[in-house]
């Protein structure tokens, strides 16, 4: 570059070549079809019917048949599937939101308070994070079948309320945009300490609770290896292992496989449109941690 | 961070308001009490007890009167163990794992890494778009995203057949690699969004004069932007090194595929295989020293990272 000699160009700094700006632009496009193509081929897969789909080209639509599909669908074993959906949103939505509330407290508590044991709590949990969620699935079932709890709602449910990763993100978060003042301002107005962290904290920290959120969601939402491992009943499982039990059977059903397709697409939906309508949220949260 | 505060005197507070002292610790540890409770026990009943029931469990075997008497436990000492470490199908899946790992995470991060800088640069245009494209994929659960490359990998259903009839991705030769795409193909775009935010927390000032120095995109990545970025790009290395280790959904699907994906393949699988004969005993003790390495090995990069930083 020959930024030195012309000084006219200074004043936005050196612009840059040609060559590496497109360069930079062939990368994009290469990684931009790698990443898409498989979810373009599935949408396309899931708008074919049994015929088409694999006398068509895979990746243009033949005739439109999603709608036809999804009722199908829906038809198949009295809707089993959008039963699958519907359990998958109990234990993500209601799951992560109790995650990130229990989370949340837990995180502002060792950000803003110091009492006996407070290190030694948060190097636990930091160890917690370090257990990945597969590693304890059979001890959990080996838990819950002490008490005979496995194959409920609860087993699955009660253990991804937890999530270490998340008061992680709390305390950092909480320690940098909650300032001290803020809260001793709030602590001299007479305000409790409970009703200081709902009404002033939870609003300073909305980036970093939405960001735990999805993160649990997705987490609980991708869960295998539990429901694998604790469920019988199949009006139980998530849309993860009901997928799963159905490919597994495709040699043998084989007009199941256009179920597993049009299900596979329609079970990614919820997260794209979470991670879509949140996206102001979650990209700050992870972001800002600059305090003024 | 505060964190170096950790007596629970706060005595720079008692100085100016030492009257209120007594009352506000009380109140406060009323208010902590509430605020760590929830989790705590929680983290307690989920976390702790499960690897207290694991490890103890592990320490039991089963004997029987006969050959088809009653089953009883019993305490056995290390009897398990020592099946373990006798066990060469579960040392091959770690080594399966592991030289997985050794490939796959470098490749997987090298990519996040390199997009995460190409989109903080100026050289690219339409950042959004490529941001949330390079993401989408960390939306499909990895059973999921197993089923669909399995379709595309298929010699006769994959829109690439041409690529998918010549070269056989299912065969026993190729299929950890075609497992090892999937997996990147879900969470590049993750960690490209970790480490792009970090990225974004660096005060631009800091490159200011380096670009009016004239240094190129290049040269401002490779010698400021990935330095200060380290620990970040630390955090998606251990959240990687685990997800090898502990790799279960992809592989459990590919069985459906292909047979060279057996019931021992992955660590994860064996344990699976091994509780569902039923011998939980011994499942118990692949999971205790399965945890045990996995924190031994994301420690010792921790570590390492952090030796390297000083």
């Amino acid at each position: 570059m020959s930024a030195t000699k012309a000084p006219v160009k200074k004043h936005n700094g050196p612009r840059e070549s040609l060559f590496s700006r497109s360069g930079a632009m062939l990368v994009m496009a290469i990684c931009t079809f790698y990443f898409l193509i498989p979810i373009w081929w599935l949408f396309v897969a899931a708008t074919k019917d049994r015929g088409d789909f694999t006398s068509s080209a895979p990746l243009w639509f033949a005739d439109f048949n999603l709608v036809e599909n999804i009722v199908n669908l829906a038809n198949y074993r009295d809707g089993l599937f959008f039963q699958w959906m519907l359990n998958s949103i109990l234990y993500a939505g209601a799951g992560a939101a109790v995650a990130t509330l229990f989370a949340t407290m837990m995180g502002y508590a060792l950000a803003k308070y110091s009492f006996r044991g407070r290190e030694t709590l948060f190097n636990v949990v930091l160890g917690g994070v370090l257990v990945p969620a597969t590693a304890l699935a059979l001890p959990l079932f080996l838990v819950f079948s002490q008490v005979g709890a496995t194959n409920t709602f609860w087993s699955v449910f009660l253990p991804s309320i937890v999530s270490p990763f998340g008061v992680y993100l709390a305390r950092i978060y909480a320690t940098s945009s909650v300032p001290d003042e803020l809260v001793e301002a709030a602590r001299i107005d007479g305000s409790g300490e409970v009703r200081t962290f709902f009404t002033v904290a939870t609003r300073l920290m909305t980036p970093a609770m939405v960001t735990i959120f999805l993160f649990q969601f997705v987490t609980i939402w991708n869960n295998f290896f539990l429901p694998l491992i604790m469920l019988r009943d199949e009006k139980l499982f998530p849309v993860t292992l009901g997928l799963y039990i159905w490919n597994s059977q495709v040699n043998q059903i084989p007009e199941i496989r256009a179920y597993v397709i049009i299900g596979a697409l329609l079970s990614i939906i919820p997260l794209i449109i979470a991670f879509l309508s949140l996206q102001r949220f979650w990209r700050s949260g992870l972001g800002t941690g600059a305090l003024k | 961070m505060t964190t170096d505060i950790a007596t629970p005197a706060t005595p720079k507070k008692a100085v100016t308001k030492k009257i209120r002292v007594k009352t506000k610790a009380t109140n406060n540890r009323a208010a902590v009490l509430f605020f760590i409770a929830p989790f705590s026990i929680l983290f307690s009943l989920f976390y702790i007890l499960p690897i207290l029931v694991a490890i103890y469990q592990s320490l039991l075997t089963v004997e029987r009167e006969g050959t088809f008497g009653k089953p009883t436990e019993v305490f056995g000492g290390f009897v398990q163990y020592a099946r373990v470490f006798q066990d060469s199908s579960f040392w091959d899946s770690i080594l399966r794992v592991l030289g997985f790992g050794i490939v796959q995470v470098p490749v997987m991060l090298g990519l996040a890494l390199l997009l995460a800088l190409l989109l903080d640069s100026p050289l690219v245009k339409g950042k959004r778009f490529f941001r949330l494209a390079f993401f989408a994929p960390y939306a499909v659960p990895g059973v999921i995203a197993a089923v669909m490359w399995g379709f595309l990998y298929s010699p006769n259903l994959s829109p690439f057949t041409a690529i998918t009839k010549e070269i056989n991705f299912l065969g026993a030769d190729l299929v950890l690699w075609s497992i090892a795409n999937v997996v990147t193909w879900v969470f590049v775009g993750y960690n490209m969004i970790i480490i792009y935010s970090a990225l974004l927390a660096i005060p631009s000032e800091i490159y200011e004069a380096a670009r009016l120095d004239g240094a190129s995109q290049a040269r401002i990545a490779w010698s400021i932007k990935i330095p200060l970025i380290t620990p970040a790009i630390t955090l998606t290395a251990i959240f990687s090194i685990i997800g090898t280790l502990q790799l279960l959904a992809e592989p459990q699907v590919f069985k459906s595929f292909t047979s060279a994906v057996t019931s021992t393949y992955t660590p994860n699988l064996l344990i699976y295989s091994t509780a569902s004969v039923p011998n939980v005993n011994l499942a118990a003790a692949f999971s205790v020293v399965l945890a045990l390495f996995t924190f031994a090995l994301s420690f010792t990069v921790l570590k390492f990272t952090q030796r390297k930083a000083d």
